[in-house]
């Protein structure tokens, strides 16, 4: 087996680290503790290439894989998972409009993502429709040669931001076939009866505009379904199968900062008359988090390499998930605790690392969602 | 405009405790990562920059093996238009002077306007090759240039100087100049520019296709030891309450000339 990046990707990877450390540090205090972003750095890192890699040439990207696009995601987490998020998640949903868009959608869509003209979204989570996603009840009711959409969505990233969202809605209410209920649709969010309001007072990835929308008779034509009726729920599931690995990537590259952060802090450190270093404890917590970090990116590279070879393992891309997520939020924990009192602060970076880590648990399928498929997968 | 930028890549020690190797030689890398040497970074942004405004050619060259070349690549997906590695096995057995001399007889070959060094390399300190590669080639040069304007076929450069001085040069060419960082800010690497690379030339040359030996490269200087400066007596420390320190203080500073 050759575990080797190519040298482009270790280019890709380098460059993505630069750019990070180059425009992150001097100002994720500051967007952290007033859940503000400068779009600035965004519109930067379009212009670099960074933002949609893995969008097709044909449509303004530079045609690189998922694999790619984790790459840049681990790097740009390694540095400031708020600030990351607020530039790469500006691509979220392009790959449900890569795998079942219409030629004009993607036509029209997807190149400004790519040109830093654009921002969209991905609305799935309602009030009452986390983890049970075929649950949700926002409608979108076909009337002549257009759509009414109704109804509430939760948590939505770039929510307040985006240009258009791609939202997740019942078209079938009725279909005995809960899973044949539903189907997307790219909703522009200047229509009339769109409103978003940010939400405040998240934990952590505070850069990132999070948003509750509210659509109320919201017209769009039927040309903005993206693609069949019913085909919704499974069209959802291959979105988050490569979405998911973007997460992986995130979860990997917080886990990272973690280590980074705990490496430096307790060789400069002393206490009882020797650096922190020295002492057995600490060394035991270094070298569990730095062995878990390569285990969960080993799983996730060879998902996303899977998924770019056109062999998409679900089950392997839960695990990853899962894995991956788990130990984000341990190394924060540890990273945290070996910091002390200082790391209580938010001057410190592990703080912020300890708070924005909790998210990968959580979004796009929590941990408990992810080892229930891999559970089906071995069980049936 | 056609420009040559000579580029090293080297460790990356900010925030590292270094060790040195068993031989006492020189430091322990294989767990440090690696650079472009960050003069020659400010050395190629100039060069990409004089060219996008003059036209021209930029080469980048560097002496190393296979690894090396991910600093040749960044050269080109800076926009550098070509790149050459000159390949001579293992390079510590070089010194400066070995290094300027394969360096220059393979830019005596290429077409060139202005040829770039950084002032120093972020390893070794020794701020040599630029000006040892002028001289093998038989040009002017200056060092530690700040900035550069292109008139009438010559070069005007602005040097630092000791002491906070600066000098304004008009300079004939070819001319070779070292570049001091700060004189630009330098561009990230794009994911197109990281592309474009890929279908760039990066030519490799060994010793025998340049007609040189061993035996002419041999260093004229020689690392005898690399050491760790000795400790010395502990810093002093200040105690007391906070009036009684910073009374201390001030008396230190004044003796020692800082304050009246």
């Amino acid at each position: 087996m050759d575990f080797t990046l190519t040298k482009e990707q270790q280019d890709i990877k380098k460059a993505a680290r630069e750019f990070a450390l180059g425009e992150f540090p001097e100002r994720a205090q500051e967007f952290d503790r007033n859940e503000t972003f400068d779009l600035d750095i965004w519109r930067k890192a379009c212009e670099l290439g960074f933002v949609g890699v893995f969008i097709d040439e044909a449509y303004g990207g530079a045609g690189l894989g998922f694999f790619e696009h984790c790459l840049i995601t681990e790097e740009f987490w390694a540095v400031d998972a708020g600030m990351a998020n607020a530039v790469i998640t500006a691509t979220f949903g392009a790959e449900l409009l890569g795998m079942f868009g219409t030629e004009e959608q993607k036509k029209r869509y997807l190149p400004p993502l790519v040109q830093g003209e654009a921002i969209t979204g991905t609305a799935i989570t309602e009030p009452d429709a986390g983890s049970d996603v075929t649950g949700a009840i926002t409608t979108a009711l076909r009337d002549g040669d257009e759509y009414v959409i109704n109804g509430t969505k939760m948590f939505i990233t770039n929510g307040d931001i985006a240009n258009y969202l791609l939202v997740f809605c019942q078209t079938d209410p009725d279909n005995p076939d809960r899973h044949r209920r539903h189907a997307f649709f790219i909703v522009e969010t200047d229509r009339p009866g769109f409103e978003a309001t940010k939400m405040h007072g998240k934990l952590g990835i505070r850069a990132n505009d999070t948003a509750e929308i509210s659509l109320s008779n919201v017209r769009v034509p039927a040309s903005n379904r993206v693609g069949e009726e019913g085909n919704g729920f499974r069209a959802l599931m291959a979105f988050f199968n490569v979405t998911r690995l973007h997460i992986c990537a995130m979860a990997v590259g917080i886990a990272r900062a973690a280590l980074e952060e705990s490496i430096a802090h307790i060789k400069k450190r002393h206490q009882f008359g020797a650096p922190l270093a020295s002492f057995q404890a600490n060394q035991f917590k270094i070298a569990e988090m730095a062995t878990k970090i390569r285990a969960a990116r080993n799983l996730y590279y060879e998902a996303a390499w899977l998924a770019d070879s056109g062999k998409m393992d679900h089950a392997l891309v839960a695990m990853a998930k899962w894995f991956s997520g788990e130990i984000a939020v341990r190394c924060a924990d540890e990273a945290l605790q070996m910091h002390g009192g200082y790391g209580y602060i938010d001057e410190y970076k592990v703080q912020r690392i300890y708070r924005d880590a909790k998210i990968v648990e959580i979004y796009e399928g929590t941990k408990e969602i992810e080892k229930v498929i891999v559970a089906r997968s071995l069980l049936g | 405009m056609d420009i040559v930028v000579c580029v090293k890549r080297v460790p990356l020690t900010e925030e590292v405790d270094l060790v040195i190797d068993g031989q006492k030689k020189g430091i322990k890398k294989d767990q440090l990562a690696f650079v472009l040497n960050d003069w020659d970074n400010y050395a190629i942004e100039e060069a990409v920059l004089l060219t996008e405004k003059h036209g021209g050619t930029v080469t980048a060259i560097t002496v190393g093996n296979e690894d090396d070349e991910e600093v040749l690549r960044r050269c080109l997906a800076m926009g550098a238009d070509r790149a050459i590695r000159i390949e001579a096995g293992d390079t510590s057995r070089f010194d400066s002077f070995g290094i300027s001399k394969m360096l220059s007889r393979v830019v005596k070959d290429l077409p060139f306007d202005l040829v770039f060094t950084g002032v120093l390399a972020d390893d070794d300190y020794c701020g040599m090759v630029g000006m040892m590669v002028a001289e093998q080639l038989g040009i002017t040069h200056a060092n530690m240039v700040t900035a550069i304007e292109i008139e009438d076929g010559k070069v005007r450069t602005t040097s630092e100087l000791e002491g906070g001085l600066g000098e304004v040069s008009l300079i004939e060419l070819p001319a070779l100049l070292a570049i001091q960082t700060g004189i630009n800010e330098p561009r990230y690497v794009s994911i197109l520019g990281i592309r474009k690379a890929a279908k760039k030339e990066l030519k490799v040359m060994d010793l025998s296709e340049l007609g040189m030996s061993d035996e002419e490269l041999s260093p004229m200087a020689i690392i005898d030891e690399v050491y760790l400066p000795p400790e010395t007596e502990g810093a002093q420390i200040l105690a007391g309450d906070p009036d009684k320190i910073a009374s201390d203080f001030l008396e230190i500073l004044t003796k020692k000339g800082v304050m009246e």
